[in-house]
C-alpha cells in the first residue's frame, strides 16, 4: 500500500502506463489498486485535477477525473464491499459517495459523513442496486448538523415549497436575519432511475434518460445517446449531429430566457419576468412547430434523431430567433439601467472562485466565478468544432454575474442557432445500432452545465447506466454562497443557481 | 422601462382566447363536484401545486400558464403559496416513496371542499417510472383524484382546457 507512483504529467500518461480496459470509449478506463486510488485522491485534493463523477457498480466504484486535456475513468474494485473514502480527502465527492453507500451498500472507509443521502428509510428495500434486502420502511429521523450559539434559531423550509418548484428541504440556522448555516436535504424525488435502467434496451434507456431532469431533456437524451454510440463504436450521421445541436441550443435559450426573468422576479422586478416569459414561450412554440414537442422530449435517440426539420419548422425557428434578437437587447438594457434591481443582485450570494474550481462547478455557476469550463470546448463533439461561439467568463461570482453570463449565453445561442440553420447538412437522420457490447462515456453541455453519462452494454442491453447532473457539484456551493446573506435573499440566490432536484435525486 | 411600457401599450395584447373546456375532463368531473361546493366557490379557484416526484417537465408548463399568452388569472384561477389558501391541489409526478408523506400532509392541510388534479402521465399511473422500488405510483394511490390531465408534459393549452372544465363544473 505504500507503493510510490511516478509523477505523471497528465492523466493520459497515467492511463498509458497503467493500461486501460478494452472496449471503453472514447476516454480510457483504468482499473487502479488502492495505492493508485489514494494517489488520485491526493492529486484531486491538491487541485491538480477535477472530479467530474463518482458512482457505484457491481463490486466496484468508478470516478471520472479530468485534467486540461481529457477525461479518465478510474475503477477501484471493492471485493469485500469496502473502498477508501475519496470524500475524506476531496469534499466534492461527499454526496456522491453517500449515494454509493445508500444504493450499493458499500462501506466507505473514512467517510466523513456517514448519514444516508438519498435513502430516507421509506423504500422498503435496503441497497436497491446491491443486495436489495427487504426492510420495513420506518422513515427514521434525519439528524441535521448542529449550529450552536446564543440567539440562533432554525427555519425549516420544504420539501413542499411556496412556488411551482421541485421538492427539497432547506434547514436554515439564522442569527436575526443573517444565515449562519444552510443545510440541504435532498432525495425526495428519487425515482430509482439507476435500477430501472438495469437490463433494459437502449430505447427504454433513452426514455428514462430524457425524463431525468425535465428542463434538460435534450441534454440528457444527447448525453445518453453519445455514451451509447461510444460504447458501440458507431457514429450518428452528420445531419443528426447538427439537428441535435440545434435542439440543444434551443433548450439552452428557452431555459436562460425563462430563468433570467425568474431571477428578476425574485427581486420583485416583474416586468422583466413578463417579457422574458414571452420570449421563452416563443422558443417553445417554435420547438413545437419544428420538432412536434415543446420541450423536444424523445427527439434525440441513440443512433440519431427521431424526425427531420421540415420547411415550416425551419421558418418557425428562424422567426423566433429574429424576434428574440430584436427584443432581448432592450431587456438587457433595462436590467443594466435599473439600480434598484442591481442593488439586489450585486454582491448577493457570492461564490468564491476557489470553491468553484475545487468543486468543478459547471455551467454559468462556474463561469460566473472564473471557471472557464464548457464541455462544448473541453471535449468538443460535432458539430461544435465547426461553429463559432464565445464562452463568457466573469469573476464576481454573485447573482448579478450569473445573470450576466446567462444574458451573454442567450446571444451566443442565438448566433449558434442561426449558424446551424444556415449550414445544416443534408443526409440521413439515424443509423441502426448493433446489439453490441461495450462501455461508453459522454460529457454534454446543457444550460445548467456538463452532464456526464456512463453506461455498460452487453448484447444491446444496459447493464449499468449512471447519469450525473451538474447540480451535484453546484448544490453544495449554494450552501457556501448563502452564508452571511439575509434569509430573505435566499430565493434570489437559489434561483440564480437554479440547480436541479430531479437530476440530482435520480 | 418607459419605452418598453409604451411599446406594450401600443401593441395589441399577446393573450389568446381560451380553449374550450375539455369534454373528457367535464365528464370525469361531473361526479366529483357537489352542490355545496359550487355555491361556496363561485368562479374563482386557488391552486396549490405539489411536485410529488416529477422530472420538472410538468412544472415548466404549469409556469407557462402564467405568461402573457395564457394569462391564467383572467379566469379567476391563481396559484397560491400555501395549501391552506387552496381549493385545488395540482399534483405532478409518480408519487415517490420519499414524497408520499409530504403529499398526504399537504392534502390534509387543504381546507374542504377541495379537488385534486393529477397532471401528467406519471401522476396518472407512475408513467415511465411505474414499478420502481422508489415510486408509489399514480397520485390516486395516495389521495383521491378528481381530474387527470394526461401528457408528458401536457401543453399549457391542455392544462388550461382541463382547469377550465374544473371551473365550469365547480361554478355549476
Amino acid at each position: 500500500m505504500t507503493r510510490t507512483l511516478p509523477a505523471y504529467e497528465s492523466l493520459a500518461d497515467f492511463a498509458a502506463d497503467a493500461g486501460s480496459v478494452a472496449g471503453h470509449r472514447p476516454w480510457p478506463r483504468v482499473v487502479v489498486d488502492t495505492a493508485a486510488w489514494r494517489w488520485l485522491g491526493r492529486e484531486l485534493a491538491a487541485g491538480r485535477w477535477s472530479l467530474l463523477g463518482f458512482w457505484g457498480d457491481t463490486g466496484q466504484v468508478h470516478a471520472a477525473i479530468a485534467d486540461d486535456e481529457g477525461l479518465l475513468v478510474a475503477t477501484l474494485a471493492c471485493p469485500d464491499g469496502r473502498f477508501d473514502s475519496l470524500a475524506a480527502v476531496h469534499p466534492p465527492a461527499l454526496r456522491l459517495e453517500r449515494t454509493i453507500c445508500d444504493l450499493f451498500g458499500f462501506e466507505s472507509a473514512g467517510l466523513p459523513d456517514p448519514r444516508p443521502w438519498l435513502d430516507h428509510d421509506r423504500w422498503g428495500v435496503l441497497h436497491p442496486l446491491g443486495a436489495a434486502t427487504e426492510v420495513p420502511a420506518t422513515g427514521a429521523d434525519y439528524p441535521f448538523l448542529p449550529a450552536e450559539g446564543e440567539s440562533l434559531h432554525q427555519v425549516p423550509v420544504g420539501p413542499v415549497h411556496a412556488g411551482i418548484i421541485e421538492p427539497g428541504h432547506f434547514r436554515f440556522t439564522v442569527n436575526g436575519e443573517t444565515v449562519v448555516r444552510l443545510e440541504q436535504r435532498f432525495g425526495y424525488v428519487h425515482k430509482g432511475i439507476g435500477k430501472l435502467m438495469a437490463g433494459v434496451d437502449l430505447m427504454r434507456g433513452a426514455e428514462l434518460a430524457g425524463r431525468t431532469s425535465g428542463d434538460s431533456t435534450v441534454t440528457y437524451a444527447l448525453a445518453f445517446a453519445r455514451a451509447a454510440e461510444a460504447a458501440l463504436g458507431v457514429e450518428a450521421p452528420p445531419r443528426a449531429h447538427w439537428l441535435r445541436a440545434l435542439m440543444a441550443e434551443l433548450e439552452r435559450l428557452a431555459n436562460h430566457l425563462g430563468d433570467i426573468g425568474a431571477v428578476c422576479n425574485d427581486a420583485s422586478f416583474a416586468i422583466l419576468h413578463a417579457h422574458c416569459g414571452v420570449l421563452r414561450e416563443r422558443v417553445l412554440r417554435a420547438c413545437d412547430a419544428a420538432f412536434g414537442h415543446r420541450l423536444m422530449r424523445d427527439r434525440v435517440l441513440p443512433g440519431g434523431v427521431a424526425g427531420d426539420l421540415e420547411t415550416h419548422g425551419y421558418a418557425a425557428i428562424a422567426a423566433a430567433i429574429e424576434e428574440i434578437g430584436k427584443r432581448f437587447p432592450a431587456l438587457c438594457e433595462l436590467y443594466e439601467n435599473t439600480a434598484s434591481l442591481q442593488d439586489r443582485t450585486g454582491g448577493a450570494g457570492v461564490l468564491r472562485a476557489e470553491l468553484a474550481r475545487q468543486y468543478a462547478a459547471g455551467g454559468f455557476v462556474g463561469r460566473a466565478s472564473g471557471r472557464a469550463f464548457d464541455a462544448r470546448r473541453f471535449a468538443p463533439y460535432p458539430p461544435y468544432p465547426r461553429l463559432a461561439f464565445p464562452v463568457p467568463v466573469l469573476a464576481a461570482g454573485d447573482v448579478d454575474a450569473r445573470v450576466r453570463i446567462r444574458m451573454l449565453e442567450v446571444d451566443a445561442s442565438l448566433s449558434l442557432v442561426s449558424q446551424i440553420l444556415e449550414r445544416l447538412p443534408a443526409g440521413d437522420l439515424w443509423v441502426t445500432l448493433p446489439a453490441g457490447t461495450g462501455e461508453g462515456v459522454a460529457l454534454v453541455e446543457g444550460f445548467r452545465g456538463d452532464v456526464l453519462a456512463w453506461l455498460r452494454l452487453a448484447h444491446g442491453r444496459i447493464e449499468r447506466c449512471h447519469l450525473r447532473d451538474p447540480s451535484w457539484f453546484q448544490w453544495p456551493l449554494l450552501e457556501a454562497a448563502i452564508e452571511g446573506n439575509i434569509i430573505a435573499d435566499f430565493p434570489l440566490c437559489n434561483k440564480s443557481f437554479n440547480c436541479s432536484y430531479s437530476g440530482h435525486d435520480l | 422601462m418607459r419605452k418598453l411600457l409604451f411599446d406594450s401599450l401600443l401593441k395589441g395584447p399577446l393573450t389568446e382566447p381560451p380553449p374550450a373546456p375539455d369534454e373528457d375532463a367535464l365528464a370525469e368531473l361531473a361526479a366529483a363536484v357537489k352542490r355545496k361546493a359550487r355555491r361556496r366557490l363561485g368562479r374563482s379557484l386557488a391552486i396549490r401545486a405539489v411536485d410529488a416526484g416529477s422530472c420538472n417537465g410538468c412544472e415548466l408548463e404549469l409556469h407557462a400558464l402564467n405568461n402573457a399568452f395564457y394569462d391564467l388569472e383572467r379566469y379567476g384561477l391563481r396559484f397560491v403559496a400555501s395549501p391552506r389558501h387552496a381549493d385545488v391541489l395540482v399534483v405532478t409526478g409518480p408519487v415517490t416513496k420519499n414524497m408520499r408523506e409530504a403529499l398526504e400532509r399537504t392534502y390534509a392541510a387543504t381546507p374542504d371542499p377541495k379537488w385534486v388534479v393529477a397532471v401528467g402521465n406519471c401522476a396518472a399511473n407512475g408513467g415511465a417510472f411505474a414499478g420502481s422500488y422508489a415510486v408509489v405510483g399514480g397520485v390516486s394511490k395516495v389521495v383521491p383524484v378528481d381530474l387527470h390531465i394526461p401528457g408528458c408534459p401536457p401543453s399549457p393549452r391542455q392544462l388550461l382546457a382541463g382547469l377550465l372544465a374544473l371551473l365550469e363544473t365547480s361554478a355549476g
